[in-house]
């Protein structure tokens, strides 16, 4: 009996797993992990650091022993158009006595070091694990440094076990909240968004910066993509926020919303019909003609630019499964839809951080049969492939393994992605590799297909 | 704890045995359960379980899936508010059965993580509680081994040292009167390559010895495309090979700081078993691997392998060959403390001068290490350690090195300064292949010296106004 389905799913998981097309409760998610589970999920300061690493000029010191600083050391493809200070791994470092007599000090000593050594626009200060359990005041360490240096140092509360990676979004909300409202707006025309939740992944965030600029908007700041501190002190004065990536930026543009009066739409940016979706969207919120003439003339001039490619790619690939296995669900709708485009089904759908409406929506989006999973596992996710039969998977680093040794196509979609997916030309790149792997000759030979591979060479040859 | 210097602006001393160790910036070093879960890769059968928060354990995943490029199963207790208030006695037990559930493995491998070993979580009476309950309740339960690893006391190289001696200590049984039939030697190769392990059996084989490679992962973190997904690889040190440690006819520890360290898995088989120990170096270099040589010698009562020989013999060949271009060139050498001095001790050995050897680890053993054994390069080398990247940046501009020896994370170093990066230690995560880098032995140290040697070349061509093809 084949190993995969004799893996059982546990019981205390069971709920977070179910079929589209089939009647059941909603799907358990928004909760920890279950212990012993290898989770794909990592912490709370893992969501802090992925939404703040992109702000380039700031400096980022993780506080804590050496691991959390080291493992997050420019690990993401988060691009820069100016400073490199963020692609550095700075740490306190722990070590044993600044568990036992608190790490107060070495912080407060390592930041006018690194501040006087780098220059930054702001400091990001983030409390690990440990730190939330020798109960350091990193907050009175902020305000000090602050005061001494002149520059914002912000605390970021991210430690690990208070939560899941979904608080660790809001604690770098809060973060950066701190620096929205201190800048000089008077320049920001009626035309104005403020691109949120994209972090200039391969140069992403330029992309769809000039698409909008091309079509007449002005955008005031990315956040934080290619992010500058002093576009975020004033990114207030901005008409509108985009907030795309479900979830990791939306309770700051809730706040700005609040404070500032400045409403937010939730956009992807990924596959043909979510990025003309994005313009109009955007334009139509303007109550501007113009606008949004020019938005149709920009999609239908970049969609005729990549058409002719994407319909012989299609004709390669139509009919393959995939399964899709990703941090946010928005993410995960886009990619449904972009394997639609190019002729694919989604067999297997997963997220790490969805909330049950995301999933009624997975539901809905789907066909039936479609498995829908909430925070899964290795050994759940390899029996959902092979009992789906699929050709591709796409997710990150650490499913990538999953597929290979399954012999089965990979697409990588997180923040660890060296090729721009997003936009127009994002959904060439996309399809691009997803052709370039799932068409592979080197399927034939590993054990899943190698047995069909050659009843196949033995019909041709009689 | 020693107050702070009053001058903030004064850059700390770094390196040495430092007074204010300070920050760290772009880390030479990686944390104290990432050894552990690799050690513990090496066991049949074992998945390593990590007692505390969730992101340790999915950051550590996520680093060795990118080095070794194969899945990397590491479970997590899970801790919540509750547990880092109240203990984790509850996330264990629950993390336990759930593991036993999913994967019906021969042994789960324990380490704790800064959180818990704050917390002060008493591991023995949690888990001996938990076998208890579940022997009371008539349910098999794998073994478990616990390893304390706080990263704030170490750095990945000595959580995968103690994650070996962990495994020893819990499981070589002493001989006992009656049931003394001696078993292979114990080989402890520490940190090295699933290519490396298979070498040193070659190796041992060549001299028509068995061996027990502890840890081994040589199969499973390199291993071939699969049917079904495989819950644990197969291969690895077998628990039924280590109970037997304790009557291996000698134990082979190599490690040249680690052969400082008072109590290692080898020194445990020596004390409690009396199985002979013998302390060396990785075999890197001629010196190196005559000294694993020697121990085979007296062990089997045989010549060098002929095959063995050829192999010394085209390797001291190569040196020959390639002298000239290596000859007082100048070398940095960073990464684990035990990887740095052998590889410190074999640069000497060719003729570069391996100017600045940097580790992450602060064992207080490096220097002395490196100058035993090579005593040639007294005066000649800077040895650092708690060093980090930007300690060794601080150096490069007087140093002027012609080459880097190292992880991938110097590349951006090697880069800036416009010269080759030779890689090795871990992690390997900007090429292919890192499971398959070869340093160990006289095979090994051929393809590392030719690896040396041509980087060397090649940044000479391309440096070369003329261009040549010929040398
Ligand atoms: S808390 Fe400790 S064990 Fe966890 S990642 Fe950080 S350094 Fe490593
Ligand atoms: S110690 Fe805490 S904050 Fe650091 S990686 Fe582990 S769970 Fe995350």
């Amino acid at each position: 009996m084949p190993a995969s389905t004799d893996i059982a799913i546990l019981p205390d998981r069971a709920a977070s797993i179910v079929e589209a097309g089939s009647a059941g409760g909603p799907v358990k998610c928004g909760k920890g992990s279950v212990a012993g589970s290898v989770s794909q999920r990592a912490c709370v300061f893992c969501g802090s650091r992925v939404v703040l690493y992109p702000i380039t000029d700031a400096l980022h010191i993780v506080h804590g022993p050496i691991g959390c600083a080291a493992y997050t050391w420019d690990i993401r493809g988060a691009q820069s158009s100016g400073p490199q200070l963020f692609r550095n791994a700075f740490s306190t470092d722990l070590q044993e006595l600044d568990v036992i007599y608190g790490g107060e000090q070495k912080l407060e000593h390592a930041l006018l070091d690194l501040i006087a050594q780098h220059g930054p626009k702001a400091a990001f200060v983030y409390s690990t694990c440990i730190v939330g359990l020798i109960g350091d005041d990193v907050k009175a360490i902020c305000k000090r440094v602050a005061a001494a240096t002149n520059i914002p140092v912000l605390s970021v509360a991210s430690e690990g076990f208070k939560g899941t990676k979904k608080d660790g979004y809001r604690a770098a909300c809060e973060a950066v909240q701190h620096l929205v409202g201190t800048g000089d707006t008077s320049d920001i025309g009626p035309h104005s968004i403020n691109l949120m939740g994209d972090f200039n992944i391969a140069g992403e965030s330029w992309v769809i910066r000039d698409y909008f600029e091309r079509i007449g908007i002005q955008v005031v700041a990315t956040i934080t993509g290619d992010g500058r501190v002093d576009a975020i002190r004033r990114c207030h004065g901005a008409k509108l926020n985009l907030v795309q990536c479900s979830g990791s930026m939306t309770h700051l543009a809730k706040s700005m919303e609040q404070d500032y009066g400045v409403p937010f739409k939730r956009v992807s940016f990924f596959g043909i019909e979510d990025m003309a979706a994005a313009l109009y969207e955007t334009a139509r919120f303007f109550d501007s003609p113009e606008l949004l003439d020019k938005a149709r003339a920009l999609v239908a001039e970049e969609v005729a630019k990549i058409m002719p490619q994407l319909s012989a790619w299609r004709a390669d690939l139509n009919g393959r499964k995939a399964a899709v296995y990703v941090g946010g669900a928005f993410k995960a709708f886009s990619l449904v839809r972009a394997l639609r485009t190019i002729g694919m089904t989604t067999a297997v759908v997963g997220t790490q951080t969805g909330d049950a409406e995301d999933y009624d929506q997975l539901r809905e989006m789907c066909d039936p049969g479609t498995i829908i999973v909430d925070d899964s596992n290795p050994l759940e996710l390899a029996k959902f492939c092979l009992a789906q039969d699929v050709d591709l998977f796409i997710g990150g680093v650490k499913e990538r393994p999953i597929a290979y040794k399954l012999g089965i196509g990979f697409c990588d979609h997180n923040h660890e992605r060296k090729e721009c997916l997003a936009g127009f030309v994002g959904m060439l790149n996309f399809a691009r590799e997803v052709h370039a792997t799932v068409t592979s000759p080197v399927w034939n030979y590993v054990p899943r297909r190698a047995g069909a591979a050659h009843l196949e060479l033995e019909e041709a040859r009689s | 704890m020693k107050a702070l210097p009053p001058d903030h602006a004064h850059p700390t001393p770094r390196g040495g045995t430092p007074e204010f160790p300070s920050a760290s910036t772009n880390p030479c070093k990686l944390c104290t359960p990432l050894g552990a879960c690799l050690a513990f890769k090496g066991i049949a059968g074992t998945v390593p379980l990590l007692h505390g928060s969730q992101g340790c354990a999915t950051y550590i995943r996520r680093y060795l899936i990118s080095h070794f490029r194969e899945p990397v199963d590491i479970a997590s207790s899970n801790f919540s508010e509750d547990s880092a208030v109240f203990g984790g006695r509850r996330n264990l037990h629950h993390a336990l059965d759930n593991v036993g559930r999913q994967y019906h493995p021969d042994l789960v491998g324990v380490a704790t993580t800064c959180l818990s070993e704050t917390m002060g979580e008493n591991m023995p009476m949690l888990l001996g509680e938990y076998h208890r309950e579940s022997a009371a309740d008539g349910l098999a339960r794998p073994p478990t081994v616990h390893v304390s690893t706080p990263s704030y006391k170490g750095t990945h190289a000595e959580g995968f040292n103690d994650t070996v001696r962990a495994l020893v200590e819990s499981l070589a049984l002493p001989p006992r009167a009656g049931l003394n039939a001696p078993t292979p030697p114990a080989l402890l190769p520490g940190m090295v390559s699933p290519a490396d392990l298979r070498h040193l059996r070659d190796f041992a084989a060549a001299w028509q010895s068995p061996v027990t490679l502890v840890p081994d992962y040589s199969e499973t973190l390199d291993g071939g495309t699969w049917s079904d997904y495989e819950r644990m690889p197969t291969g690895g040190t077998t628990v039924t090979d280590l109970r037997a440690l304790g009557r291996a006819a000698v134990a082979i520890e190599c490690g040249l700081v680690l052969a400082g360290a008072k109590a290692t898995a080898g020194t445990h088989l020596a004390r409690r078993c009396e199985v002979p120990l013998h302390r060396l170096g990785l075999p890197i270099g001629l010196r190196q691997t005559d000294a694993l040589s020697d121990v085979f010698a007296d062990l089997t009562g045989r010549p060098t392998p002929l095959r063995l020989a050829h192999e010394r013999a085209r390797l001291v060949d190569a040196y020959v060959d390639a002298h000239k271009y290596l000859s007082g060139r100048k070398a940095i050498v960073y990464g684990e403390e035990d990887l740095v001095a052998s590889l410190a001790i074999f640069l000497a050995e060719i003729g570069i001068v391996p100017v600045l050897c940097a580790a992450g680890g602060r064992s207080g053993r490096l220097e002395k290490a490196i100058l035993t054994n090579a005593p040639e390069l007294a005066n000649r080398i800077e040895v650092r350690e708690g060093s980090d990247f930007a300690d060794i940046e601080e150096r490069i501009t007087a140093l002027k090195p012609d080459l880097l020896i190292g992880s991938s994370k110097g590349y951006k170093l090697a880069r800036a300064l416009d010269v080759p990066l030779v890689r090795c230690g871990f992690p390997v995560h900007d090429r292919l292949g890192a499971q398959r880098i070869q340093l160990l032995g006289y095979a090994g140290t051929q393809q590392l010296f030719d690896r040396i040697v041509n980087a060397l070349l090649e940044a000479k061509q391309a440096h070369s106004e003329i261009g040549y093809s010929y040398l």
